[in-house]
């Protein structure tokens, strides 16, 4: 679960003031907002990319306010991917566990577990030179969720597709989150992927965090479902908590 | 609606009464600026080379005339190669320039990284005197130098002043700052959300710069190394005064040109300088091709 208690954000004249909202474990949260408005530095602030001047950031009951990116078990996929130039494909899926120095053979498997979930088996061996915008964005989503991550944070994934491969990644994310049972934060400023992802849809205006609607939610995650293995999701009541303060 | 009419004082005068100008005098103009500059420097090239080829032609007796290679060797680059002061120069030169080079890497990477990623107290101030080596007069460089070692312990003055440590040290105090500089401009040009997004996946930071940002690096440390190359073999004011001028000793390509000039043998001097016009040509290419995508050693 997500939650943000009264949280502050300076960043030289721009402020955010005492935001508070939470979504529940497995849950798809959209933020939405006008450009401008700090939806993508509220999602920095999760996922520990900005200062937080005070207030607190709990995941899954932790308070994980002044703990650093790396230890929080996010997965964050920024706008347009913002992948590894130098990385093969192969490489940047197993990232996260080399880094936390994970056997070679494991790495292996998750990442063709990977690959077959995301159908990017083919790319295995290129540079993200001259991948497509959906390409990239399958990429970015399986380095992301590689390790298993309890968060899933993502910046406007979609804006930078044609309405096709919008659609295939709008299924994509949806299945994502039915199988693994992770709890999404997901930014956008478009209604359209708000109706067909959000379990609770939250608004960022003037500032404030309200709830602009609170959808019956066809994203739970189904019980036994197929996850990427090593973080086995609390599971929730349905129904977002959302605070206007 | 009125308001689409061609009668409409919007549409007055009328759009099809106008005509694009012809673009050739932009180009003329553009391109005969650059022709201007580019000439200037292939002339001057050419000016040394005829130079050596009307004046240096004879009188030069290095091999048996009667060899098949003679003609290769009897010349004035022959003459220049054959002579020991000039080939102890070439070797002090590339080994000294090559030093530089990576000393410069080494600190422009760490400062180029810190000025571009983060804000800090004294940032500014930090900005500025790493210009200095760049807007210094060079002899200034060398003064300031010599000065700075009359406070440090006599045998630490003794290994370096007038020796070949100080050459190195005069090139790299100027070279540095123009590697800085590029290391900068290469450090602003990568996104640092990757960085980011490397944080979030579970690097320190150091892990995020070692995987992530450094193999981006490569092509910007090539640059800011060959840049640093070059500059350091063009270095000359400060070695002057720092380093001195003795022959077999601290005599680098920049010197035996000095030095050739100062005894009136204009010959040897361009000779010498044409050989440097040549490393730095096959250095800047090498780096190219090196850095070219579809290039590798």
């Amino acid at each position: 679960m997500i939650a943000v208690e009264n949280l502050s954000i300076e960043l030289g004249s721009f402020r955010l003031r005492e935001i508070s909202f939470s979504i529940e474990p497995g849950q798809y949260g959209l933020l939405m907002g006008k450009t401008g408005s700090g939806k993508t530095t509220l999602l920095e602030a999760v996922a520990g990319l900005k200062p937080v001047r005070q207030g607190r950031i709990l995941l899954h009951g932790q308070d994980v306010t002044h703990w650093k990116p790396a230890d929080r078990n996010i997965g964050y996929v920024p706008q347009d991917g913002a992948l590894f130039t130098t990385m093969q494909v192969r490489d940047q899926l197993g990232f996260a566990l080399t880094i936390r120095h994970v056997p070679r053979p494991k790495i292996d498997r998750r990442v063709d577990y990977l690959a077959r979930m995301l159908d990017i088996g083919h790319l295995l061996d290129r540079t993200p030179h001259g991948l497509s915008g959906g390409e990239k964005q399958r990429v970015a989503l399986g380095r992301a969720l590689a390790f298993g991550p309890q968060v899933l944070c993502l910046d406007e994934p979609l804006s930078a597709l044609d309405d096709q491969t919008r659609d295939q990644i709008i299924d994509l994310l949806r299945r994502i989150s039915r199988e693994t049972g992770v709890t999404c934060l997901h930014v956008t400023h478009n209604l359209e992927e708000a109706r067909a992802l959000a379990d609770v849809q939250l608004l960022l205006q003037d500032g404030q965090v309200t709830v602009s609607s609170c959808l019956e939610s066809n994203h739970a995650p189904a019980k036994g479902a197929n996850s990427v293995p090593s973080s086995p999701q609390p599971r929730g009541p349905s129904g977002a908590v959302v605070r206007q303060s | 609606m009125s308001t689409s009419s061609p009668t409409h004082p919007l549409f007055e005068p009328s759009a099809e009464s106008h005509r694009a100008r012809s673009d050739v005098p932009f180009f003329l103009i553009m391109g005969g600026i650059g022709i201007v500059y580019v000439a200037l420097l292939i002339a001057i090239l050419a000016a040394d080379g005829f130079y050596l080829v009307r004046e240096g032609g004879e009188g030069h007796e290095i091999v048996d005339s009667a060899a098949w290679y003679a003609p290769l060797c009897n010349n004035a680059l022959g003459a220049a190669l054959a002579d020991p002061h000039i080939r102890y120069s070439i070797r002090l030169t590339l080994v000294s320039c090559t030093l530089t080079a990576i000393l410069s890497l080494w600190v422009a990477v760490p400062v180029g990284y810190l000025l571009s990623r983060h804000e800090f107290f004294g940032k500014n101030l930090l900005d500025a005197i790493l210009d200095i080596p760049i807007v210094l007069p060079p002899l200034v460089v060398g003064l300031s130098l010599l000065i700075l070692f009359q406070y440090v312990p006599a045998w630490l003055r003794e290994a370096v002043v007038y020796q070949v440590p100080a050459v190195i040290l005069a090139q790299w105090m100027v070279s540095c700052a123009f590697a800085v500089r590029t290391m900068r401009a290469t450090f602003d040009q990568i996104d640092k959300r990757r960085e980011q997004v490397a944080l979030t996946l579970g690097c320190s930071r150091a892990q995020a710069f070692g995987r992530v940002v450094l193999p981006e690096t490569k092509r910007g440390m090539l640059t800011a190394g060959t840049l640093a190359w070059a500059r350091a073999l063009g270095e000359f004011g400060p070695l002057l005064v720092f380093a001195g001028a003795t022959r077999g000793k601290t005599e680098v390509l920049s010197t035996t040109v000095f030095l050739e000039l100062s005894i009136g043998d204009l010959e040897a001097a361009v000779t010498v300088s044409l050989i440097m016009v040549a490393a730095a040509v096959a250095v800047l290419v090498v780096a190219r091709l090196w850095g070219s995508r579809n290039f590798t050693l």
